[in-house]
């Protein structure tokens, strides 16, 4: 059976895998309504439950899962490309709304 | 439009199960309590194990089980000589104009007297209980609990999102959801502050959560480090981390932050998404919500859990397919269908809202099946809340 990676929210541009992905497998990508929206080769491991991008991300774009930002690019990301901690960094996280222009 | 079926109590609220409550005050009356309760079909004892002393939160969740609509009637069973009185728990269930009742063990003559008096009045409410009708009610006078306990890899990517599918039709058709665990929200206030109704709402969103930063950071504890397990196993950021917890709330706008405190106990004042303040630990977690209200609770577990609780039915749903096989007693839902593509996220939360319903209709889940009745009251210590400022 085709490896699967679930897209948790349409706004997202990350999915996450369901198994473990080789160098050169093929990843359906599978959106909150069952529709396989990509089927990217991948070419790199990508472990169990990490991230892959499902849209060319460039440096500096916003990383988004669940619809929300969870961090931003630090080097371009192609679509089926491991997505962590080595090309993503944590969003400057804001402690007061007024920071945000929230408050 | 989605109807259900539950029994009306004077004021206004609807039941989704008739439980008979007995409420010990002190924990020096619970094993009577327990007797008196397996002698009579439907009654459930609990108690709180913060000692004697009167603290509001203590009072203030006692009296909600109390209120809360899925108990048909209380007895409240006191030693005698403890500081929260039988008559300070049932002064503030009285105004719901459900029967309660009061005994005193020092009073009656010892725990066997009081047993008698207590069985018979137990008796004769389970006798009326039964000849109650249930009646037809919108989705408006249901309050969905959500928690989640002994998560894995699976809770943030399949059982957590598929309950906030389930959370936000249950909004969408005019029902109410509470959402708890500030802990797991560090991270994302700026996230859950830009959902909130109003501004107001919004600083309390930030209130809420950095002070849950404050204590861990009185503890040494950094909580927006992440360590090299999280990286390992896929989160990325902090963001990332506490949005998987969240998730399970759905996404529709944060009417408000229940406040849980020696000042405040608050109850949803309408339909919508709210958060309450309140602990990670679950059990005493799901407590806090169902005494603000909830009549059902939905419980994500990616490793399993047992969990039931007193007066609410818990629908227990994991991720993890493997989990499930495991654990089928014990787990109500397997949304691990999602992984292998065997079912799409929004199908599960389709099913996962459909058992509320159906366990609203008076359909047992699987812990209250094996009578699992988990009931923890957790309260803050007052001091270390002085020493932060808090209160």
């Amino acid at each position: 059976m085709v490896k699967k990676a679930i897209q948790i929210d349409e706004k997202d541009n990350v999915a996450t895998t369901t198994e473990e992905v080789d160098t050169g497998e093929q990843v359906e990508v599978i959106s909150p309504d069952g529709k396989v929206i990509l089927r990217p080769k991948v070419t790199e491991p990508i472990p169990f439950g990490h991230k892959l991008a499902i849209k060319p991300i460039k440096n500096g774009d916003n990383i988004v899962k669940y619809g929300e930002v969870i961090g931003v690019s630090t080097q371009p990301i192609k679509a089926g490309a491991w997505v962590n901690t080595h090309n993503v960094g944590s969003a400057r996280m804001p402690t007061k709304g007024k920071e945000e222009g929230i408050l | 439009m989605t109807q259900l079926m539950g029994y009306r109590r004077f004021d206004g609220s609807v039941g989704v199960r008739n439980h008979l409550l007995v409420l010990a005050p002190i924990d020096c009356s619970y094993e009577p309590a327990k007797k008196i309760a397996a002698q009579v079909d439907g009654a459930i004892a609990v108690t709180q194990y913060h000692g004697c002393g009167k603290d509001p939160v203590l009072v203030h969740n006692l009296v909600g089980t109390g209120l809360n609509p899925n108990v048909a009637a209380i007895l409240v069973l006191g030693l005698g000589c403890e500081t929260l009185t039988v008559d300070t728990v049932a002064d503030g269930i009285r105004p719901s104009g459900k029967p309660v009742e009061t005994l005193v063990i020092q009073q009656e003559g010892g725990t066997l007297k009081t047993q008698e008096k207590a069985v018979r009045i137990l008796q004769r409410w389970a006798q009326e209980v039964a000849q109650l009708k249930p009646e037809p009610f919108p989705l408006s006078k249901l309050t969905l609990a959500v928690e989640c306990g002994g998560s894995d890899a699976t809770s943030g990517l399949a059982a957590n999102p598929a309950v906030g599918v389930a959370c936000d039709r249950l909004i969408d058709e005019g029902g109410t959801v509470i959402f708890s665990e500030p802990q797991e929200m560090i991270g994302t206030q700026h996230i859950l502050a830009r959902r909130a109704a109003n501004n107001r709402v919004a600083s309390d969103i930030y209130t809420m959560i950095d002070q849950d930063e404050e204590r861990l950071k009185a503890i040494g504890v950094d909580s927006r480090w992440m360590s090299a397990g999280n990286i390992g196993g896929g989160l990325t950021t902090i963001e990332e981390k506490s949005l998987g917890a969240i998730r399970k709330g759905g996404t529709r706008p944060i009417q408000g932050v229940l406040q849980n405190n020696w000042d405040r106990f608050d109850r949803p004042d309408g339909p919508g998404l709210w958060l309450q303040d309140g602990t990670g630990w679950d059990v005493p977690s799901v407590t806090h919500m169902v005494a603000a209200g909830a009549q059902i609770v939905c419980f994500t577990s990616g490793q399993g859990s047992t969990t039931g609780h007193a007066i609410a039915p818990v629908i227990k749903i994991t991720g993890n397919p493997v989990t499930y096989k495991q654990m089928e007693d014990n787990m109500d839902i397997n949304a691990g269908t999602i992984l292998d593509g065997s079912e799409s996220l929004n199908s599960v939360g389709q099913r996962i809202y459909e058992t509320i319903i159906d366990t609203a209709n008076g359909k047992k889940t699987k812990a209250e099946a094996l009578e699992y009745r988990d009931y923890i009251v957790f309260c803050r210590s007052r001091a270390a809340e002085h020493l932060l400022g808090h209160c």
